[in-house]
């Protein structure tokens, strides 16, 4: 092992998801193989040809309280509250508030916020808008609390890269760590899109499942019948740290935060590049940041949405970055359960497969009947124990997690065993 | 409306907007300093206070209305005259 560079430990995990209010209701459903999908009982879904989501199993409304609530977006809310208990399980670290960072973000940002103040504008006049609308819109607003309610003053950072943000914050949040700009990050995506203008603008992409009669079967990766994502929401964090600040804190971590990938497909921007270069770098340049060798992968979490297009290409990508290693990796999708959760999705996911990694245990894959021809990976369609160490012997057993978004963006984690 | 109105109308709105009990808000309460009350939050107390009272508080005026009592005046002196 070189030292060179500062090692980055997980040492906190919070959730609010479709599946449960905090990280081991979600992992508990995931691990049971439960569905988070439901019919959209609201009326406006009812002009949509898509009338299922993955709504949150707990309203972020009532833990964070009724006066802060009306400030903050729904997106900022769920991250807040992720955040929170994310925090706790690190064990509120103590920090030196100019070493503490924040890379927090969401995909879209506050649109149901937006949505609102336009009608409130529209029906009643510009000051009756609330003054909070700017900040509640704004995708860094989730940042910006987290930055106010926990003391953190080493800069508070949210790239947006569609359904890739909330993996390139936790990258983001190593990148901080490893430069020397903070000692402990708190890092995670969010989102709160469920509103009848962003599953009418992605009906009309005809990116979303239409199987509204069977909401709990509709989110399906790699099966041959899939038709589409089902939108999700919620956030996802992780408390980030300097291996040697968790060392003197006593705090024990949950796994390395071992490395990132990126790369960009410079093709169309809402379609995949079917030939899947861009993932392929994205997992390979992961793998080199974390110096992990592909035999070492035990488990991917995959991006995989359930879209035709999507999952094969991703499912090909794997196979050809780990090369001969991809045979005994267990691949999952966590979103046949959550549904996609966009800004949100490579930051729960991340959660669940540190969780994978800390229990030795892969998630499945529900719905999974008739695994697609274009899909030469091993996809777990139950609980799947995972090798307790790497395959070739002593290196810690390593997870991925992959999260890909609309312009393009590839991002691939990499954890390995602490 | 008596200045007694007006405060408890007042202190519901500031209950509701700004989450400070409403028997909190007494006359001699700044609202930055004792209410812990932002600029953004004050705005939206006087777009409220005009609904409850028919009375507009225009911003110039509102950056003068310091104090709880400060806008109870505020809205006796000027209660009819924009309704």
């Amino acid at each position: 092992m070189t030292v060179d560079r500062e090692t980055v430990v997980v040492t906190g995990l919070g959730a609010t998801t479709p599946l449960g209010g905090d990280v081991a209701s979600t992992w508990a459903a995931m691990l049971a193989g439960r569905s988070g999908v439901r019919a959209i009982t609201e009326p406006w879904a009812a002009q949509l040809p898509v009338r299922i989501a993955a709504q949150a199993a707990a309203d972020p409304a009532e833990a964070i309280g009724r006066v802060q609530a009306r400030r903050m977006d729904r997106c900022e809310q769920f991250a807040l509250v992720a955040a929170r208990e994310a925090w706790a399980d690190a064990g509120s670290p103590e920090v030196d508030p100019e070493r503490l960072g924040v890379a927090v973000t969401s995909g879209i940002g506050g649109i149901g916020s937006t949505l609102a103040a336009y009608d409130t504008l529209n029906a009643k006049g510009w000051q009756r808008i609330s003054p909070y609308t700017v900040p509640m819109l704004m995708p860094n607003g989730s940042a910006g609390w987290i930055s106010m309610e926990f003391t953190a003053h080493a800069g508070a950072h949210s790239l947006v890269s569609a359904c890739a943000s909330g993996a390139e914050a936790i990258g983001y949040g190593i990148d901080m760590i490893r430069s020397g700009r903070a000692d402990v990050v708190l890092a995670g995506g969010t989102e709160a899109a469920i509103m009848a203008l962003n599953v009418g603008a992605f009906a009309v992409m005809r990116a979303m499942s239409t199987r509204n009669d069977e909401p709990e079967r509709a989110s399906r990766p790699f099966d041959k019948a899939r038709d589409g994502f089902v939108l999700g929401e919620g956030s996802g964090m992780v408390v980030l740290e300097s291996a040697s600040h968790a060392r003197r804190r006593g705090a024990a971590p949950y796994a390395v935060a071992a490395g990132a990938g990126y790369s960009s497909d410079a093709y169309h921007i809402a379609h995949p590049a079917p030939d899947g270069a861009g993932v392929v770098s994205a997992i390979s340049r992961a793998l080199a940041d974390a110096r992990v060798d592909p035999s070492q992968v035990v488990h991917v979490n995959a991006h995989a949405t359930s879209t035709p297009e999507g999952d094969a290409v991703e499912a090909q990508a794997l196979a050809k970055a780990l090369g001969p290693a991809v045979d005994g990796v267990v691949v999952s999708s966590t979103k046949s359960m959550t549904g996609h959760l966009l800004g949100g999705a490579g930051a729960v996911e991340s959660v669940a497969a540190i969780c994978a990694l800390r229990d030795r245990v892969a998630p499945p894959t529900i719905n999974l009947e008739d695994l697609d021809d274009e899909v030469p990976v091993d996809v777990a369609t139950q609980p799947r124990p995972l090798a307790a160490h790497g395959r070739s012997g002593s290196p810690p057993p390593a997870v991925l997690n992959n999260a890909f978004g609309f312009g393009g963006h590839n991002v691939s984690l990499v954890f390995t065993a602490a | 409306m008596t200045d007694q109105e007006i405060l408890a109308g007042l202190a519901e709105i500031i209950e509701e907007i700004a989450g400070v009990p409403a028997d909190e808000v007494t006359p001699s309460k700044s609202f930055v300093d004792d209410l812990d009350i932002d600029s953004l939050s004050m705005v939206e107390i006087a777009v409220a206070a005009q609904d409850k009272f028919g009375v507009e508080i225009p911003d110039d005026q509102l950056k003068d209305l310091t104090t709880v009592q400060d806008v109870v005046n505020y809205v006796a002196k000027n209660a009819g005259s924009t309704a």
